[in-house]
């Protein structure tokens, strides 16, 4: 690991907006109804709505389609089978070659004969109206031979489980060994091997804006503009151009205003590809728009984890190894161009991550079922090793007879211990577990909430508390997907050009969810320029107008968009700069902008203007000197090359109630100290906590997929899938360390995701923590419901 | 034309008038016929709120209420409030906590947040939780919308 020295001129800059709680410029519109989601763009009375006829069975082989009565119902435009759209495209398979021997099977945009789980989109049917498609959709008439359905991971490889694929061989996606160190020896060493098995039940993103897409496909130009809720454009449009043999610029794809994504919206649906292939058939826009039902059960579904975890440790507590063997069901396919292997990739890379430790032994199986397709979903992976480990840090200091904070600090690397390499060999930059975690206990009062707590039990009331150090994998390089294959950007390009008059343009490849990427690009653009952030048009999601991107996902848009964007704009204030000098006779050396005027350096006395700059040199270039022409447009790329990720880490704490009677879980309290860097907007990044970590109670305490034997999703709608409601949740304190990454000039890292991450094994320690006086027995097994609570409890 | 129905009601303080199928929803109704989008659709089965409109005064989901229904009745969607400005103190105070991050939730979450404000001004902490439970947000975590609207209360919003 070399040693990086980053240059911090944009953290010195005057009239720095960096760190400063900076309205997001796009949030009034938000706020008054005006804003452009995919459902609010009309392209007109020609075009058509697909309504999709959706597998019944979870795995059923199409002995025919009869689609006679759906194409002459009224206002019926197409009706499309598999066959017909494959004639147009090209299918898909899920594999990264760094994931090695990780296989899936080709996946077409429709089933050609054989749907694998209930809900996938098998015929498409497109009308006048979406209610018109609607009504069609009942009337094709499918003869289904219901295949057995292979549901339960632990069976999906016995031998006489049917295969799903037989082109595969069997039911195995992909299996990883890992072994660092003497794990064996270490148990030998050790005077306590603690053992536990943790499970995870499915959950998904549940965005309040459905999955959505208008293709309009123009023949005589041979243009596909695509209007998409995606998180990556420039994604999106190597993947419809490849798989409908189109060249790139063939394809245009918008994002404007995306209804959350979470990670939903990354991935490539087969839904949202067949409504392109339906527009070129049909030479007209096609919108799909999925509805709630249809979202359940194919919107992607993430975590389905069953891990056995070992902590081997000393009786002083020390930490001598982790072992974990995990079990993942992924669906009919690796998810595409992602794949599905990287949740259980994650976990066995990340186990362990907060602590020094030297041993290791992991196994991650994954597997096919005939159920909804798993993938990438906020924090990836990362609540369920921060649980395992957690988890099995708790039942260690239990066994120790060490108090679980006592426990963590004498094992948590120390701060002065980086550059350093985690037991699986990844390399971290700068953490601060320690600072972390002392400051947490300051902030919840820990003496204090435990001195609450034993008295209240002395009352019969059972109060909890739970902490969770965690480390999250931020700024992906290109080590994350590029080097497996996948036409994935890790880069980012932001181009910034100042106008006649004097205002900042610029377009940068980073999208927005609603995460504020949009006031993080414009204080960083204000800063790098010296412009007063009104002054600044930001344009993003559009592959025909914004330099090549990646877009959001894994923590990215504000420390690898971002970057681009300081960059970007240092390089166009030198341009500014150039010209100012040449107007003004003076040395650019001596000139500085803020605050949107051209400035002497070491006096701040006004020189000139940017409008005035912006009208000589667009409007009156004659007067400038022979040989001087002005550039007032820069474009500057960023990627991370040192370190494959930016880590961050921080600590979570969860204090709750349980109601011993009924089973209920009441939380009381809930804080997060996290180091993600600079922090650019610290409102911004504290809502992203908090948002961040009621997803992850979510997954803790309400949400799961609940299926049946035979892969029938029970529970596909919103009154029966829970979800975290405003009355339910405590308020959340929130706080920072700052350990900027020296691969960049700005040293942010990511914050999207570390709440989620981190939440859940907050809320099961802090649960078990309540329940331990009771003598139950430690439950690990996600989402804690009210009636495994009282099992625990031995009450029913 | 069995399955059409006219109906004409007061959006945003205009008359409007139309011939439309039966089973179309209020909130399709705004949407689709009136170009109203500032009201979204999230669940179409009365739990998400993302839908939410005041009829005659009241809130009331748009996906649960069939246009025909509306009748005769005075509805307001978020275009029209925000045009009259009867919740700029709220809107402020989302824009100002960063009460909304993808904004889909918005204009519902407003909607019913004008109307706790107006039915109960001096509601708790609890309470003001209590009462936006209908209304999903994925995105915030709630505590943000919390202070909003306990923000502009103290402002004296709504009218």
């Amino acid at each position: 690991m070399t040693d990086l020295i980053a240059d911090r001129w944009i953290l010195d800059r005057p009239n720095s907006y960096i760190g400063r709680s900076v309205p997001r410029p796009n949030a009034p519109r938000l706020a008054e109804g005006r804003g452009t989601f995919v459902d609010d763009i009309e392209l007109g009375k020609r075009a058509g709505h697909a309504a999709f006829v959706r597998s019944p069975h979870a795995h059923a082989h199409m002995r025919s389609i009869d689609i006679e009565a759906a194409k002459a119902a009224p206002g019926v435009i197409a009706v499309v089978t598999g066959r017909e759209l494959a004639e147009i495209h090209d299918p898909w398979v899920g594999v990264l070659t760094h994931l090695e021997g990780l296989t899936s099977a080709p996946q077409h945009a429709l089933p050609l004969d054989t749907a694998t789980w209930q809900g996938e989109a098998v015929v498409a049917v497109v009308a006048e109206s979406r209610a018109k498609a609607e009504d069609a959709a009942e009337l094709v008439a499918i003869d289904w031979e219901v295949l057995p359905a292979v549901t339960d991971a632990a069976t999906a490889l016995d031998a006489d489980t049917p295969v799903i694929h037989e082109s595969l061989g069997d039911n195995l996606a992909w299996r990883r060994n890992a072994n660092f160190g003497d794990v064996d020896a270490a148990y030998a060493e050790a005077d306590h091997v603690v053992e536990e098995t943790f499970v995870f039940a499915r959950h998904t993103g549940v965005c309040v804006e459905p999955r959505a897409i208008l293709a309009d496909w123009n023949p005589a130009e041979e243009q596909l503009t695509v209007w998409h809720n995606t998180q990556c454009p420039h994604m999106i449009q190597n993947i419809l151009a490849t798989h409908y043999r189109l060249d790139e610029h063939r394809v245009r794809v918008v994002a404007r205003d995306v209804g959350g994504s979470f990670g939903i919206k990354v991935h490539t649906y087969a839904d949202e590809i067949a409504t392109a292939g339906l527009s070129i058939l049909l030479k007209r826009p096609v919108k799909f728009v999925a509805d709630r039902m249809e979202s359940f059960v194919s919107d992607i579904h993430a975590r389905d984890h069953s891990v056995k975890g070992k902590i081997a440790v000393r009786s002083d507590g020390t930490i001598l190894a982790f072992e974990i063997d995990a079990l993942t069901g992924i669906g009919p396919y690796s998810m595409y161009p992602r794949t599905s292997g990287i949740e259980a990739n994650q976990i066995v890379n990340l186990m362990g991550g907060p602590y020094a430790f030297d041993h290791y032994r992991a196994q991650a199986t994954v597997v096919f079922q005939n159920k909804n397709m798993m993938c990438q979903y906020r924090a990836v992976g990362h609540p369920i090793k921060c649980a395992v480990t957690e988890g099995l840090v708790d039942a260690a200091a239990r066994a120790t007879g060490l108090d679980p904070a006592e426990f963590r600090r004498r094992n948590l690397r120390a701060d002065d211990s980086y550059p350093c390499r985690s037991a699986q060999g990844l390399p971290f930059e700068n953490l601060s577990h320690q600072e972390s975690l002392a400051k947490l206990l300051e902030a919840m009062d820990y003496e204090g909430r435990k001195a609450e707590r034993d008295a209240l039990r002395e009352q019969g009331v059972y109060r909890g508390i739970g902490l969770a150090s965690f480390i999250e994998v931020t700024n992906p390089s290109a080590m994350f997907y590029g080097v497996g294959g996948a036409r994935i950007s890790a880069q980012d390009g932001a181009t910034m050009r100042l106008d006649a008059k004097g205002n900042v343009f610029v377009a940068t490849g980073a999208t927005e969810q609603g995460q504020g990427m949009e006031a993080v690009i414009s204080q960083v653009a204000a800063t790098a320029v010296g412009v007063p952030p009104d002054r600044l048009k930001i344009v993003t999601g559009d592959t025909d107008h914004t330099p090549y991107g990646g877009g959001t996902w894994a923590s990215r848009a504000a420390g690898i968009g971002g970057e681009a964007v300081a960059q970007a704009g240092r390089a166009l204030r030198e341009q500014i700069l150039r010209a100012a000098a040449t107007m003004l006779q003076e040395d650019a050396a001596n000139l500085d902008v803020r605050d949107g005027v051209v400035v002497d350096a070491a006096t701040g006395t006004e020189r000139i203007g940017l409008d005035e700059i912006g009208r000589i040199c667009y409007y009156r270039p004659d007067t400038l000197p022979d040989g001087f022409q002005s550039e007032l447009v820069a474009t500057r790329h960023y990627v991370p090359r040192k370190y494959p990720f930016a880590f961050t880490n921080g600590v979570q704490a969860s204090y709750l109630e349980v109601d011993v009677d009924t089973g209920f879980i009441t939380l009381l309290d809930h804080w997060c100290i996290e180091d993600c860097g600079t922090v650019i907007n610290p409102l911004l990044v504290d809502e992203q906590i908090r948002g961040g970590v009621v997803q992850g109670l979510g997954g803790a305490l309400w949400e799961e997929c609940v299926y049946d034997p035979d892969g029938q999703m029970l529970n596909a709608n919103m009154a029966d899938y829970l979800v975290p409601m405003a009355a339910e949740l405590p308020d959340m304190k929130c706080g920072h360390v700052e350990s900027p990454t020296a691969e960049s000039d700005l040293g942010a890292k990511g914050a999207g995701e570390a709440g989620t991450c981190g939440a859940p094994a907050a809320v099961m320690n802090a649960l078990n923590d309540a329940l331990a006086p009771l003598g139950a027995r430690p439950l690990t097994d996600m989402p804690f419901t009210p009636r495994k609570v009282l099992r625990a409890l031995g009450r029913i | 034309m069995e399955n059409h129905v006219d109906v004409s009601m007061r959006v945003n303080g205009s008359a409007v008038t139309r011939r439309i199928e039966a089973r179309m929803n209020l909130v399709d109704f705004l949407r689709e016929e009136l170009g109203l989008t500032g009201s979204h659709v999230g669940c179409e089965h009365g739990v998400c709120g993302a839908c939410t409109v005041r009829v005659d005064g009241r809130i009331v989901r748009g996906c649960l209420t069939v246009a025909a229904q509306a009748d005769g009745s005075d509805v307001w969607t978020i275009e029209g409030l925000s045009d009259t400005g009867e919740i700029r103190a709220l809107q402020d105070a989302f824009v100002e906590r960063n009460a909304l991050q993808c904004g889909y939730c918005t204009p519902g979450m407003l909607l019913t947040a004008a109307e706790l404000l107006e039915r109960s001004p001096d509601a708790s902490r609890a309470e003001i939780r209590r009462f936006i439970s209908g209304n999903y947000c994925r995105c915030t975590g709630y505590e943000a919308i919390v202070d909003a609207i306990e923000m502009a209360r103290g402002r004296g919003d709504p009218s």
